[in-house]
């Protein structure tokens, strides 16, 4: 009994209470460190990118065809420039561009327009009559925002018909997922036997497992002929967004379903047991005091899936339409901000063009209304949260 | 007539005020005979008959897992929420069988409440607490007034009356455990079952719990399963000792008034327990 000797009559110096290196800890403990601080950083990365990437979109020289043409022809030392009527007008300090040179615009009266030719590095050089004038501008915020038209090929710079159509196939995808998914959740885990609950999760997980782009053809070759034998073919369009939201609805349900299903089941049995003690009903239990102790992760189920609803790409690239149009009618054709991106940049998008800031420009907006969403939902759920120990 | 039956609309709960019309002043007011409850294969309790006396508290002790609990969950069905467990034999509430085919747990559990060992309040504020079991059953009277009552008869009263709307997780443990009898007996049970209410709090809130355990008989019987003998010796009119074998399938040793089984058991097992031979 050497351990026993030691408790009672042992000398000082063989108890050993120095600080000892754990090397395995450490190790651990850095490796974390390091995985949480790349995820930091890489998301700041992405924001840092889209930002600038947007930021060429907004101070980019975009150029507008004036439909005036040079009423004669210009050599290079000419500072005057006689134009033709119509078209828009160019004032004074306007950049103006012909064939490949940019000039400043001194003064313009009329038809007679005073410029200082090869501004920004090109060179002066001679201009046939006839030649087209394109006016240099920046998009503005403004114009972003309000404007109802999107193409920036001819200067419309309007985001709102990707947005709405963004905001449409979310809506009807969430309208279909929460409600069903919650309740799917409630029910495995408050209803289900165990044998229906080992049934039923493999196969919401194998629906969760299929690639979006096969939802987007179930969308485009069984809900939207549903659609159109059931609203009328003159009704529905053949690409439209009421079908692409309710796949995405379908797409989204197996998330919504498994993370409320594991805040519900997480939620202790002790309270279940008071609620039955006091005679409460199966569902008198589950929605009185289940689902609200649960809440918390139920928002948390709630937000990732708005945010992945309205970050779907394949569904929407796929069953909803291939060209921004503005329109508020779910049966109709419209492109979103990620269907509008997936398409322009697919094939030969070249790099110093205007549709390739427009994608970060569109980029930014899609994170900042993800994240805008994020915090009001965080903000409403918070009051009706419950907090148990 | 007291009807355990299921009601017709189930949307509707409204019922009339509890009639114990069929027996009000009988000396027993539940009765478990020859009661065996199954875990799956195992048996958690042995062929019991036990009378519970009206307005009286009851004490069941024994040693850990000897089927204290099970027996007390027996009383209102509790039990049935574990999918495995199993109930033979039968439960008589004033003369009526709570296990026969047509009864519906949910009645017996509206007249038979439950205070569990750890303070379960719900996440919810102090008044809404009391106030979810009578709203869920229908109540249609002064909310504030059945608040009010309820908190007073739990002896909490004094203590929560200028903050009904806080949390019931801002209480302490024994100010907790007081919510959950205040809130059992909201929906005027005639039964209150507690398991080992006071096993989670310390000396004084203890003393509380028991102090309220002997207000509360005016009005309720009490069933209470405790490991606290000293407990059982202070507060129970009458004590069941419950007991295994090597098959851990707890049976009733012995079962009289709490004085003489304390000082005069008849039964060897009992005598060696209270004395603290094992357990």
């Amino acid at each position: 009994m050497q351990s026993k000797e030691r408790m009672v009559g042992g000398s000082p110096e063989a108890i050993d209470l120095r600080r000892k290196v754990h090397i395995g800890e450490a190790l651990i403990q850095g490796f974390l460190f390091v995985c949480g601080v790349i995820s930091i950083l890489t998301t700041l990365g992405i924001v840092f990118e889209l930002g600038r990437e947007s930021l060429g979109f907004f101070t980019r020289q975009v150029w507008e065809n004036t439909d005036k043409t040079l009423a004669t022809a210009v050599d290079p030392d000419s500072t005057e420039l006689s134009l033709s009527r119509g078209g828009t007008g160019i004032q004074a300090g306007d950049l103006i561009r012909i064939e490949n040179e940019i000039m400043r615009v001194e003064t313009a009266t009329g038809e007679v327009a005073i410029v200082v030719r090869g501004q920004q590095g090109t060179e002066a050089v001679a201009h046939p009559a006839n030649t087209t004038l394109f006016r240099g501008r920046r998009v503005s915020l403004l114009e972003f925002f309000t404007g109802s038209k999107w193409n920036p090929q001819i200067g419309h710079f309007g985001i709102l018909p990707l947005v709405t159509a963004t905001l449409i196939t979310s809506v009807i995808g969430m309208a279909v997922a929460l409600p069903l998914g919650l309740s799917v959740g409630i029910y495995l885990s408050e209803y289900a036997s165990d044998r229906a609950r080992k049934i039923l999760k493999p196969i919401l997980e194998i629906l969760a497992g299929i690639p979006t782009v096969v939802y987007g053809y179930f969308a485009l070759t069984f809900i939207t002929p549903l659609l159109r034998g059931v609203f009328g073919q003159n009704t529905v369009q053949i690409y439209n967004m009421a079908s692409a939201g309710l796949a995405i609805g379908i797409l989204i349900l197996p998330l919504v379903s498994s993370m409320s299903e594991g805040a519900l089941s997480a939620v202790p049995r002790s309270l279940r047991e008071a609620a039955y003690a006091m005679g409460a009903t199966r569902l008198e239990v589950a929605v009185k005091v289940v689902v609200p102790a649960a809440l918390s992760g139920i928002e948390a189920a709630f937000i990732l899936a708005m945010s992945r609803a309205v970050g779907e790409t394949m569904v929407v690239a796929i069953a909803a339409g291939q060209g921004p149009n503005f329109t508020l009618n779910p049966f109709r054709s419209a492109e979103t901000m990620t269907g509008h991106m997936v398409r322009i940049s697919g094939g030969d998008l070249s790099y110093d063009s205007i549709d390739y800031n427009s994608i970060f420009a569109i980029g930014l907006l899609l994170f900042l209304i993800t994240l805008s969403l994020n915090i009001i939902s965080q903000r409403i759920v918070r009051r009706f949260r419950e907090v148990y120990e | 007539m007291l009807s355990l039956k299921p009601i017709a609309h189930p949307g509707s709960r409204v019922r009339e005020v509890a009639e114990v019309g069929a027996s009000p002043h009988d000396r027993y007011v539940i009765e478990a005979r020859g009661l065996n409850v199954y875990y799956g294969s195992f048996r958690a309790v042995k062929d019991v008959n036990l009378k519970i006396e009206r307005n009286k508290v009851t004490a069941i002790i024994g040693p850990s897992g000897c089927g204290k609990s099970t027996m007390l969950r027996a009383f209102n069905r509790m039990n049935e929420l574990v999918p495995t467990a199993r109930t033979e034999g039968e439960v008589l509430f004033h003369g009526q069988n709570i296990y026969a085919p047509d009864v519906d747990p949910v009645q017996v559990r509206r007249r038979i409440g439950m205070v569990f060992q750890k303070p379960n309040p719900f996440p919810k504020s102090i008044y809404e607490n009391v106030a979810w079991g009578a709203r869920i059953n229908g109540y249609q009277g002064d909310m504030d007034e059945l608040v009010e009552r309820s908190l007073r008869q739990a002896a909490l009263w004094d203590e929560v009356k200028d903050k009904l709307k806080e949390s019931g997780y801002s209480l302490s443990g024994g100010q907790q455990q007081r919510l959950c009898i205040a809130r059992a007996i909201a929906v005027k049970p005639d039964i209150v079952l507690m398991d080992e209410p006071a096993s989670a709090l310390d000396p004084i809130a203890t003393l509380k719990i028991e102090d309220l355990m002997r207000q509360l008989a005016e009005n309720y019987t009490i069933i209470v399963v405790t490991h606290n003998m000293q407990q059982a010796a202070r507060v129970s009119d009458y004590t069941a000792f419950f007991n295994m074998d090597e098959d851990r399938a707890g049976y009733l040793v012995e079962y009289g008034p709490t004085a003489e089984v304390f000082t005069n058991p008849r039964d060897k097992r009992t005598e060696d327990y209270i004395t603290g031979r094992f357990g």
